[in-house]
């Protein structure tokens, strides 16, 4: 079973959560997909590590191929710069012109050429590594996207072309609701969405339920953290819109310096290792369902 | 000589638009005559590359000068390749801009004088600003 943690709003608590989630699984004799593979595609800020800290054994890079045009050969067509939906590849006066990072590396430019001018060649934009977690039966993944790249989404899309069949896993997806969270929320079994009970985390996760459940068709489940500030608005949204609400954590400073010191909730508040078994179980009825 | 200006829309006498790519209009001005003509920017509403979109456009158009409030790294490079001068105004119709340029007020851009702005690429997290 793959589980995707996102939020739509930022800071809501989802690496909190994924962590928690992940090493509370992991402790269970009889969780089926053993080792528990927890994946990090918060490719542009990923933080899961600082919680986990994985032994990370193996890196790759990562590029996305980049059209190079042969001058000699080019006749000046425009049928590449034509197909580009990016305009990543122009032609301006006699010249044509390769713009890195507006292209998505899809090749189209390459096979439209008359002529045979454009071959590709990769353009290095992160890595990809992974590594067990020592003391836990948990397998650590991730992308890190080189500071200064645009584009998440591809980096992504290779880190869950990897991710093997059977196992159970926990994705710690980034924030927002654009394409990263829908490359990260494809193909899951379930889509866990952590919010806060404020207008902004009521707003963004009213955008979130849209993209998980009516766009991609998946499952979907609340946690709301830092439960007691704010207003009901997560409340009224969910039971207007069916969104069952599986997990509630008060607002508590004292997991907030539990966080500040990369120390997991459920390390720093033991008492709630039962609760996160029974969000899995909760996930499971709503997965069934 | 041709001269692009970015519009807010299609008329000699509409306010110039000080974005570059995302020009709702350029209107094209013969800076001999006065004679004018308004085209959509095909690229106002582009996923991405709407800086080296409009370069080609504003090439095919037959303009060899560019006036607009900014223009960024994508769109030096691409206007620059296409052997389009670039110049920059600021908050005046389209008319009393070209009669500033005639006149030798503007200035000729010589790098770019924006940020890179991408968005094209399925950037944009929540917490991002402006993707255009």
């Amino acid at each position: 079973m793959i589980i995707s943690v996102a939020s739509g709003k930022g800071g809501t608590g989802k690496t909190t959560i994924a962590v928690s989630l992940a090493l509370s699984l992991a402790a269970m004799a009889d969780l089926p997909g053993k080792p528990l593979l927890f994946v990090d595609t918060d490719v542009e800020e990923p933080n899961a590590h600082l919680f986990l800290r994985p032994t990370i054994e193996n890196s790759e890079p990562f590029g996305l191929p980049i059209p190079h045009v042969d001058a000699a050969r080019c006749k000046l067509s425009g049928r590449c710069a034509d197909v580009c939906e990016f305009h990543a590849i122009a032609v301006l006066g006699k010249k044509v012109m390769v713009f890195p990072e507006l292209c998505h590396g899809c090749g189209s430019c390459t096979l439209v050429c008359p002529e045979h001018a454009i071959h590709e060649e990769p353009n290095q934009i992160g890595v990809i590594e992974s590594g067990p977690v020592p003391g836990r039966s948990i397998s650590f993944l991730r992308g890190v996207l080189n500071v200064g790249e645009a584009s998440a989404t591809p980096l992504i899309r290779a880190i869950k072309r990897k991710l093997p069949a059977g196992r159970t896993v926990i994705i710690d997806a980034p924030p927002g609701n654009s394409c990263p969270v829908v490359e990260s929320m494809r193909k899951s079994d379930f889509v866990l969405l952590v919010t806060e009970p404020t207008p902004f985390g009521r707003h963004d996760l009213a955008l979130a339920v849209q993209v998980a459940r009516e766009e991609i068709g998946l499952p979907v489940g609340v946690v709301v953290n830092r439960d007691g500030i704010g207003d009901d608005s997560v409340d009224r949204f969910c039971r207007e819109n069916n969104v069952p609400i599986l997990l509630r954590i008060p607002m508590d400073r004292h997991i907030a310096e539990a966080y500040s010191n990369g120390v997991p909730l459920i390390e720093a508040e033991p008492a709630y290792k039962a609760q996160f078994l029974d969000l899995y179980r909760r996930i499971r009825q709503e997965v069934q369902r | 000589m041709k001269i692009a200006i970015t519009a807010t829309a299609p008329d000699l006498d509409a306010t110039m638009e000080t974005r570059y790519g995302r020009a709702p209009y350029f209107v094209i001005v013969d800076s001999e005559t006065m004679a004018w003509e308004a085209k959509a920017n095909p690229g106002s509403n582009a996923g991405g590359g709407a800086g080296v979109q409009a370069a080609q456009f504003i090439g095919a158009q037959g303009a060899t000068i560019v006036i607009s409030g900014g223009f960024g790294p994508n769109a030096y490079e691409a206007l620059a390749a296409a052997g389009i001068k670039m110049f920059t105004a600021q908050g005046s119709s389209v008319r009393q801009v070209v009669e500033a340029f005639k006149t030798g007020q503007l200035h000729e851009v010589q790098a770019p004088t924006g940020p890179e702005r991408h968005g094209g690429r399925g950037a944009g997290r929540g917490r991002r600003g402006a993707s255009w």
